[in-house]
């Protein structure tokens, strides 16, 4: 297998990027991946969306956390996203810490972190930023934009704010727009990081310190929502940590508050808490159907783009329903989508997980697709043998 | 129409199984028209179309199971409702709603008729005929809801609400102002009756009806 190849890449130097905002922003670092070969026509292109907390470390080793990467196993030669055939690429979104352009960068206006300062970004500005990156690559029309959660509303922002460059589009564990349960945690763990003392107005790169705990405990409820009840149950129960009884004290008696807390703790290492309020932030901003005079359908008017839309039967924050709002608008401009609710009982993280049906799915629809467009996979290399 | 004007030997490969009364639908589609198979199954009647017609085709499946191997075969498959999700789809989509075998299973047959002709010009409609002599015979001498080849589940276990025979559906038809352009009547082994589909012989012989309706206001065939 071709090994993945991560890189930088420095746009909107000679032309700002104009954000929601107002704001003009640039340049913008890009940190990005690549695995596989770009073909002669440059059409074999997969754009994959990493989700709030994800990175562009798709596949091969994560050299942060030293693990796999995210969707490690879906990419490979013979893979779902197979790299015989098709050339993934992975950008870190705006406002990222992992080596795209945040709020821990230097601005260089003031020479010091940006922190606060940091121009507030929507789903829409991180996809023009993408979308820079492939115009620095020479990339004109994508072949596929496929992203979970965060990632599925990237997707859905490519599909509809540039469909002439996109052929394909899958959505998965995702929504049109952010409700109001989602914003509402999402404020809560905001306001742990707010209210940890060492976050100083997010100035705390000044002071030496980082917030910590109070991005801790964010990680902490946000990771309770990307469960199911039955994926929590079956894998904790009611089971104590390291201890026969319970000890009538605040430790963490229960395996499941061990894990949370070793989420937290792991998080903090590799997340920045600026980065966490500024993209969950944009995640909440999200609204399709407003951006399209209040009617999702609106947004989907003339798309050529194929659609696969996903989800998963025991996901809760971005639940079936959302994704069958996404297919309505779609079938009421006769658009072409297929919907597939897949049967798994993991919740909202299912889709970074080894679920068969889903990976089979995709699978065939990006066979389906790949036939529609013309794409075969490339002959063997003689230094492969 | 009759067994001459099938072209012969319409499939092969992977293709070869299609069903018979999904072949006769097929050969009554016009190669590159937009198709919406409603009630599609494993949308093997679509992938058909999609490699020997080049139709741009799409599906509605309310098995999860059926929308899985659809999706995987490459077809554009929603899981979805014939009854509600036929009146998102904006009128005059399609070239063609096909609605095999799955008329009698719905909600509102005839209000989904209507949306069948109103997002597709025309409609190709198959269904088991509860008028087969069989039927007729198994409800006469044993006084009980008819259980055959056609219509293997017993009355409480069917997910079949709304039978009729192939009479019903010409009368239907006909109060709707629907035009039938062509009707083929099927033995029970599936293969041609070369009966008048219309006819009363035909509503007493044959296991199943495939008919090619549309709307008034659409142009005739040239």
């Amino acid at each position: 297998m071709d090994a993945p190849n991560n890189q930088t890449i420095l746009v909107g130097e000679d032309r700002p990027i104009r954000l929601d905002s107002g704001v003009d922003l640039g340049p913008v670092t890009v940190a990005y991946q690549t695995i596989g070969r770009l073909n002669a026509d440059r059409s074999n292109v997969i754009v994959v969306c990493h989700a709030l907390t994800g990175d562009h470390y798709v596949a091969g080793t994560n050299p942060v956390t030293g693990k796999p990467g995210w969707w490690d196993m879906m990419v490979g030669p013979g893979r779902v996203l197979d790299t015989d055939r098709y050339f993934i690429l992975c950008a870190n979104v705006l406002g990222g810490c992992m080596g795209t352009t945040g709020p821990r960068d230097i601005n260089p206006s003031t020479g010091r972190p940006w922190g606060l300062g940091f121009p507030v970004i929507t789903i829409s500005d991180m996809v023009k930023v993408q979308v820079r990156l492939l115009d620095a690559l020479g990339i004109d029309k994508v072949f596929c934009v496929i992203g979970g959660s965060m990632g599925g509303m990237q997707v859905l922002e490519w599909a509809t704010a540039w469909p002439e460059r996109v052929f394909a589009a899958v959505p998965i564990a995702a929504s049109y727009r952010h409700s109001a349960q989602n914003i509402a945690f999402h404020e809560v763990g905001r306001q742990a990081i707010v209210a940890d003392p060492n976050w100083h107005g997010g100035a705390y790169h000044d002071h030496g310190v980082t917030p910590h705990r109070g991005l801790a405990v964010a990680r902490m409820t946000a990771h309770i929502t990307y469960l199911s009840e039955t994926a929590l149950h079956r894998k904790f129960g009611r089971k104590l940590q390291n201890r026969e009884t319970i000890t009538y004290g605040f430790d963490a008696d229960f395996q499941v508050e061990s894990y949370l807390r070793h989420q937290g703790s792991t998080f903090v290492d590799r997340f920045d808490a600026n980065s966490y309020l500024f993209i969950t932030r944009a995640m909440d901003y999200f609204d399709l159907a407003t951006e399209h005079g209040g009617k999702l359908a609106n947004a989907f008017r003339e798309t050529p783009a194929r659609f696969c839309v996903i989800s998963f039967s025991s996901d809760w924050l971005f639940p079936t329903m959302e994704s069958r709002a996404i297919v309505h608008a779609l079938n009421s401009v006769a658009a072409n989508v297929s919907f597939v609710e897949v049967d798994s009982d993991k919740g909202h993280d299912a889709f970074l997980l080894d679920e068969p049906e889903f990976h089979e799915t995709l699978r065939g629809f990006l066979d389906g697709a790949a036939r529609h467009r013309g794409l075969r996979p490339f002959p063997a290399k003689e230094a492969d043998r | 129409m009759t067994a001459s004007s099938l072209p012969a030997a319409s499939v092969s490969g992977s293709n070869g199984d299609l069903r018979f009364d999904l072949r006769l639908i097929a050969d009554m589609v016009t190669p590159g028209a937009r198709v919406l198979d409603v009630g599609c199954g494993d949308g093997a009647l679509l992938q058909y179309l999609a490699r020997t017609k080049g139709v741009d085709g799409r599906g509605i499946e309310l098995s999860m199971a059926g929308v899985r191997t659809a999706v995987r075969r490459g077809v554009s498959v929603i899981q979805g409702n014939a009854d509600t999700d036929l009146a998102d789809y904006p009128s005059a989509a399609f070239d063609y709603a096909i609605l095999s075998q799955t008329l009698q299973a719905t909600q509102r047959p005839r209000d989904v008729l209507a949306h069948l002709l109103r997002v597709g010009g025309r409609a190709i409609v198959s269904f088991p005929n509860f008028g087969y002599w069989k039927a007729r015979w198994h409800l006469l001498t044993k006084g009980r809801m008819p259980v055959t080849q056609g219509m293997p589940e017993e009355w409480w276990e069917t997910p079949n609400i709304h039978f009729c025979t192939i009479k019903d559906f010409v009368v239907l038809a006909r109060c709707m102002d629907i035009v039938i352009e062509k009707g083929v009547a099927l033995r029970e082994d599936g293969r041609l009756n070369r009966l008048s589909a219309t006819g009363p012989w035909a509503n007493l012989m044959s296991a199943q009806a495939v008919f090619l309706l549309r709307r008034r206001d659409m142009e005739t065939p040239t």
